[in-house]
């Protein structure tokens, strides 16, 4: 064991309900310096670091923090030996004070109960310069930036002593200026000895910023090793590992005229200038970051925010689409990122959830016909193999694919041309993705079109007949699903 | 694999199983009958005609506003205003039928109901197009509607309504009080219009997770309006029915009202939350609280004691509620 490492992690393991979420979590942290931990979805990053913040316990394996060896059961315990992290939701009072949150639950005090703000005050400037954060302690949380919101995290976190910094994405919510800041702030911490972290799918922040790296894949450490001692490339290909097999697409080229056009499309503060088109019988797939504007160009083009400057064709016509109610008429319909959230009622059945779309279609005037209700969700049912107890068992009741087919059944409702579909196989089990992928291919073979976001590389490869990348809010790039390859598409988004 | 993982079948509709299944949801159905069998035992009066009949009236002002408020609860909002709406469209709509050359009774109903539904609209527009919480509107509304009562009027009440009037309080249909008749035409519209039509479903939907349903392109903003405007124009009716009844609008008429009508949709299982109760649990709420007053009245407990028991009774029907939901 080396007693000048920060952090000194091996062979650690986690089982979920028998699942293997990790098998060999391994990570050597030296003090002063950033260690990026890179790996995909599923690639056991966050269960690695829970288990070392104490949010979860190993089955096995072994960790030590400065030479001696630790096992913590609460995120207490490991703050209290100087492991902080920093997470991609914050939690700050918004109405208080910088410097309240700073030193919430310890403020100083005199006799016993009142709070002395003076020496609140000066402690909470001190450490702010000390760090040479340019955030004045008596600013409401509310007042700052992300960044600077973040900054007073970190800060919160060196107050306590901590010698490891855990930093999960932490630029995913801000701008390029915010993470010149960031980086200079992580630049003043591994100066004083503070061992960092990194964990971010921004490639470019990872050479910018870390020293070394370790890539875990598939629940297992892969490589680690010096960043001056790879390139781009080769750091991508430790991540993805094999080249992964073509087994999505199912349908031939595209070939017929513009179904979808959308011409500058804007939106303030998420995306700007957006042209993009899609034709009858394609998939076209959006990467990129989080953060990137993606989900939001979605929700924008069906209508669910509004758009500043530019327009939207279907079939060559501009439309108007100013709420959902009208992108479902001009036959489109929008499969959410967030089923539980934006995609079904979750108090509602299977029944109510697979027509809400759909109801007038199935009416006599003002009342809804229960018999072609029926016939319609046991024809869904059918379609996509829906398993439940029955078509009155609520929604909650149902796996995450089974959900997600419900989600699908009641896009299907309206009959629409153009599905949009954010993220479509999240949460999904790989059975039920493929289902997924099968119906994505024979919709679009009948005639129709899918615009598909995605951040699983292989399946925006493997599905799409050409993939738009969004870098910050802006078009990087239109690549044929040929000439795509995982590395140019995490170039072209990073 | 759980048993959950079988194909999905359309459910058959069977009256039985319906019945069943409305038994076990709403067990405050078989608290009711407890309730009505208790009292029955403990005084010989409960169970006459005469009794009962005045119970079902008890219970119809209550109800009807209680009906309104299902519809806004069912979409995560609440109504504080309804008592006041009450009090002002009465006043508004007895000033028609008072004096000397009382006005056509029914235009008097349809004034009073048209400002009930004008002044539920603002609630909703407020609401729903200038997202004020649901409620800091209506409790704004509910102080503003008690002013505007007493200015109509100089605080005076509005007396000595027309015979024909009246009957809307005092008159029989069939040997059945008016009132009463309202409610249950007002229960089983309402009713009616939440379990078979688009509009109840979207209602439903939209108190589930109106981000959902927004998506799924239902028009929230105008289903959140309109619960509002439905639960006002309620009010105005039930307003016209208790000036009938009582022969004269009260400038003080309907204070504290909201409270029973909540009261009696929170027993009826709804979920403030939205999304989950319906118009039939309102029903045996509302009837639930007229049979406490009532059996409280015949056992001469004195009202001071009344309201702490009704208090207590409301807390603990919630609470068998929810703790047999949270074994299911």
């Amino acid at each position: 064991m080396d007693a000048g490492l920060l952090i000194d992690a091996e062979g650690v393991a986690k089982s979920f309900a028998g699942v293997r979420a990790l098998r060999d979590g391994r990570l050597a942290l030296r003090p002063g310096t950033v260690h990026a931990l890179c790996g995909g979805n599923g690639a056991g990053k966050s269960t690695f670091l829970n288990i070392l913040m104490g949010l979860l316990r190993r089955d096995e394996g072994r960790i030590a923090v400065s030479g001696r060896e630790v096992s913590f059961s609460t995120p207490a315990q490991a703050l209290a030996a100087g492991v902080a992290i920093i997470t991609q939701e914050l939690s700050p009072i918004p109405d208080m004070t910088v410097a309240e949150n700073l030193f919430l639950g310890r403020e100083p005090r005199r006799l016993g109960c009142i709070v002395d703000r003076a020496a609140l005050n000066r402690r909470a400037a001190e450490l702010l310069d000390r760090l040479r954060f340019r955030i004045e302690p008596r600013a409401t949380m509310r007042s700052l930036s992300l960044a600077q919101t973040q900054l007073v995290e970190i800060a919160k976190a060196i107050s306590h002593e901590s010698t490891v910094l855990i930093m999960d994405e932490p630029t995913s919510a801000i701008g390029e200026a915010e993470t010149e800041i960031l980086f200079d702030a992580i630049r003043t911490l591994t100066a004083h000895g503070v061992g960092i972290i990194y964990v971010s799918h921004r490639l470019t922040e990872i050479f910018t910023i870390a020293d070394e790296y370790t890539v875990f894949r598939d629940g297992g450490f892969v490589a680690t090793g010096r960043i001056a001692d790879i390139d781009r490339p080769g750091l991508v290909r430790l991540i993805l590992g094999a080249d992964v097999r073509d087994e999505y697409r199912a349908h031939p080229a595209p070939s017929g005229p513009a179904m979808l056009e959308v011409e500058r499309l804007g939106r303030d503060g998420w995306f700007e200038d957006i042209t993009l088109g899609v034709r009858r019988g394609e998939v076209l797939g959006i990467y990129g970051l989080m953060g990137a504007g993606r989900s939001e160009f979605l929700e924008t083009v069906y209508g669910l925010a509004p758009a500043n400057g530019g327009e939207i064709r279907v079939d060559g016509q501009a439309v108007a689409i100013t709420r959902p109610a009208d992108a479902l008429g001009a036959g489109m319909a929008l499969v959410t990122e967030d089923r539980k959230a934006t995609g079904l009622v979750m108090s509602g059945s299977v029944r109510e959830n697979a027509t809400l779309s759909c109801l007038p279609r199935l009416s006599n005037g003002p009342v809804v016909s229960e018999r072609r209700e029926r016939t319609q969700v046991g024809r869904m049912v059918d379609l996509f193999r829906i398993k439940a107890r029955s078509i009155e068992a609520p929604v909650q009741s149902l796996s995450g694919g089974n959900q997600q087919k419900v989600v699908l059944a009641r896009c299907l409702g309206t009959e629409p041309r153009i599905l949009l579909c954010d993220e479509p196989t999240r949460g999904v089990d790989e059975g039920a993705k493929r289902e997924v992928y099968a119906f994505l291919s024979r919709f679009v073979q009948e005639g129709r079109c899918v615009v598909m976001v995605s951040s699983e590389l292989p399946e925006v490869i493997g599905m799409s007949d050409r993939i738009a990348v969004f870098r910050r809010g802006r078009l990087a790039g239109v690549l044929d699903a040929a000439e795509a390859s995982q590395e140019r598409l995490m170039q072209l988004a990073s | 694999m759980s048993g959950l993982d079988l194909p999905a079948k359309p459910d058959r509709f069977r009256p039985g199983a319906a019945i069943g299944q409305a038994l076990s949801r709403y067990g405050i159905v078989i608290a009711f009958f407890a309730l009505c069998a208790a009292l029955s035992l403990l005084n010989p009066y409960f169970l006459t005609p005469l009794n009962i009949i005045n119970v079902l009236r008890q219970a119809s002002i209550n109800g009807i506003l209680a009906i309104g408020q299902t519809f806004v609860i069912l979409t995560g909002g609440i109504d504080l205003s309804v008592g006041s709406l009450l009090a002002v469209c009465g006043i508004l709509g007895a000033s028609l039928v008072t004096g000397a050359n009382p006005g056509n009774p029914l235009v008097a109903v349809a004034l009073g109901v048209g400002a009930g539904l004008g002044l539920g609209m603002v609630n909703g527009a407020l609401v729903a197009r200038l997202r004020v919480p649901p409620f800091v509107a209506t409790l704004g509304m509910l102080s503003v509607a008690r002013g505007l009562t007493f200015i109509a009027n100089d605080g005076m009440p509005v007396p000595r309504l027309s015979p024909g009037f009246l009957t809307l309080g005092q008159g029989f249909i069939a040997g059945v009080p008016i009132p009463v008749v309202l409610f249950g035409a007002t229960a089983l519209l309402a009713w009616a219009v939440l379990r078979f039509t688009t509009y109840g479903r979207y209602v439903y939907a939209t108190g589930g997770n109106e981000r959902s349903a927004r998506t799924s392109g239902v028009g929230t903003r105008k289903i959140i309006f309109s619960v509002y405007a439905i639960s006002g124009a309620l009010a105005g009716l039930s307003g016209m029915v208790l000036a009938a009844r009582t022969t004269s609008a009260l400038p003080q008429a309907g204070l504290s009202y909201e409270l029973d009508a909540i009261a009696a949709v929170v027993i009826g299982g709804t979920s403030l939350a939205g999304g989950v109760g319906s118009v039939v649990g309102t029903l045996f709420g509302a009837l639930i609280i007229a049979v406490i007053n009532n059996g409280l009245d015949l056992m001469g407990v004195s009202s001071y004691y009344q309201q702490v028991i009704k208090g207590a009774i409301i807390v603990l029907a919630v609470l068998l509620d929810t703790s047999r939901r949270g074994r299911d």
